[in-house]
């Protein structure tokens, strides 16, 4: 019963080939297989956050789906969203406005925030609050967080205006 | 928080998921959204030897409104409905319930056909679609039949649906007056304390027709038939509220759990109940 199956996922714009158990957590096949560690395992409850990516453009929690479902999928983590020489201007903001103390929750909480931008790119403090509700913070109370996105949507819209 | 080992199946086509069910009995289930089944399986409380994932099947997704009857198909995502302002237009209960389930996350991957099959007290949508008097709509080996909502759950975990039953959508009419659906929880992605779904018409200044059900405080759904009642031909003041309240706590069996003991419950589920009828009634 332990049958491996083939498994392909784009992650970051590479297309990944290997073997896995159907019952492996995409978030253990991404940091142990596949080495990308940006998500990470905070509760394995489903109830964190730190795990999200975003998938076939939803985001989701990776410690809640098999890696038999992700087969096929177009994954996007933390790394293909910026790099440390080219930050992502939500990576930008969280460093400009403190949006982070040990960073744990970072990854999955700029990778949720990525989306909730995309889908509302001018959230009030209310529906930043709301979008982010499937993360955990344990550090920063989150207030820093939530002026990290406002701030970096500005900047987005901002930047949007001026190639008007 | 890792699951037994299990054969997963991707079929492309309904006839392929009912020769899996056949074939492989109690040991198959189909898997939607996942959010409640993985996190069972993680615990191994639930053990699914045989898999079958629905992602691959087409046509099971979508909303449509016609001729007064809303179809909302099984894998419709929590995420979609609060999203489509048709339905939003149409049903705005239904959306305003989806948005106090779970997180963004959940809501990406929840569909409302695990939802309601889940048999779980805890899910929101159950008492939803008994205040709505929706219908389920089921396919097996012997070909399709549809279940009443309100007809559906018989217990925890246990409902109408055969083993070798796949739902593929649910249908109700598009409501009419006004709605509420309350939801007091612990925190963001908890289950429900107490819940309550509630429509109310109104003709000529007093109450037309009630339709109320409530969740979490009983082992099924509790659509109440005499709070309702309580409510029909009043001004829907405070004494028509204690009234229906007061029919509601007679249906309701609450348990001590770590939501509270039973005396809490019943006293959160009247504040809930008496604040969505308020509400449903001021948009009537
Ligand atoms: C952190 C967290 C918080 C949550 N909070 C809430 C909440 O507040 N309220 C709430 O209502 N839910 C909540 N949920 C549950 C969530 O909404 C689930 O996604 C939902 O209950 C089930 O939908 P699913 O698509 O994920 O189903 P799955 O988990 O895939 O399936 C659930 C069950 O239904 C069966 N099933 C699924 N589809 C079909 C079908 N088409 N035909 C026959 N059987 C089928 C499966 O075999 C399984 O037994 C929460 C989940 C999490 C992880
Ligand atoms: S590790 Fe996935 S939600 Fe916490
Ligand atoms: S910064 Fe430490 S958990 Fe968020």
């Amino acid at each position: 019963m332990s049958n491996k199956m083939h498994v392909k996922l784009n992650v970051n714009g590479t297309d990944h080939e290997f073997l896995a158990e159907p019952r492996e957590l995409l978030i253990y096949a991404l940091r142990e297989k596949l080495n990308i560690t940006g998500p990470h395992v905070g509760c394995e409850t489903s109830h964190c956050g730190a795990c999200t990516v975003t998938l076939n453009g939803k985001s989701v929690k990776s410690c809640t789906m098999f890696v038999a479902q992700a087969n096929g999928a177009e994954i996007t983590t933390i790394e293909g969203l910026g790099s440390p020489d080219a930050l992502h201007v939500l990576q930008e903001n969280f460093k400009e406005h403190h949006g982070l103390q040990c960073g744990f929750c970072t990854p999955g909480m700029i990778t949720r925030a990525a989306k909730l931008l995309e889908e509302n790119p001018n959230p009030t403090e209310e529906e930043v609050r709301f979008g982010i509700a499937g993360n955990i913070c344990r550090c920063t109370g989150y207030q820093n967080i939530v002026k990290s996105i406002l701030s970096a949507a500005s900047e987005l819209n901002s930047a949007k205006e001026a190639a008007q | 928080m890792i699951p037994a080992a299990f054969e997963y199946y991707r079929p492309t086509s309904m006839e392929g998921v009912l020769a899996l069910l056949q074939e492989h009995g109690d040991e198959a289930r189909v898997l939607a959204g996942g959010h409640s089944l993985i996190p069972m399986m993680k615990l191994r409380m639930a053990d699914v030897p045989h898999l079958i994932d629905l992602q691959g099947i087409a046509g099971l997704s979508g909303i449509t409104i016609d001729g007064g009857t809303i179809r909302i198909g099984t894998m419709t995502t929590q995420h979609d409905i609060i999203g489509d302002a048709a339905l939003t237009a149409a049903a705005p209960i239904m959306a305003e319930a989806a948005l106090q389930i779970a997180d963004p996350q959940v809501r990406y991957m929840g569909t409302v056909g695990g939802n309601v099959a889940n048999g779980d007290p805890g899910n929101d949508m159950p008492g939803l679609m008994q205040c709505l008097d929706a219908h389920f709509h089921l396919i097996g080996p012997e070909g399709e039949r549809t279940v009443a909502a309100r007809d559906f759950y018989d217990s925890a975990y246990m409902t109408a649906r055969e083993d070798d039953e796949v739902l593929t959508a649910i249908t109700f009419a598009v409501p009419v007056g006004g709605h509420a659906y309350e939801k007091q929880k612990r925190k963001i992605g908890d289950y429900a304390t107490a819940a309550a779904a509630v429509q109310i018409s109104k003709e000529g200044g007093k109450v037309a027709a009630a339709s109320i059900a409530m969740t979490n405080l009983s082992d099924t759904p509790v659509w109440s038939e005499a709070a309702g009642a309580a409510l029909v031909g009043t001004d829907c003041g405070a004494d028509a509220i204690k009234a229906a309240v007061a029919a509601m706590l007679a249906d309701i069996d609450p348990t001590e759990d770590n939501r509270g003991p039973v005396a809490f419950k019943r006293h959160v589920a009247g504040i809930v109940l008496g604040r969505a009828i308020a509400r449903a009634w001021s948009r009537a």
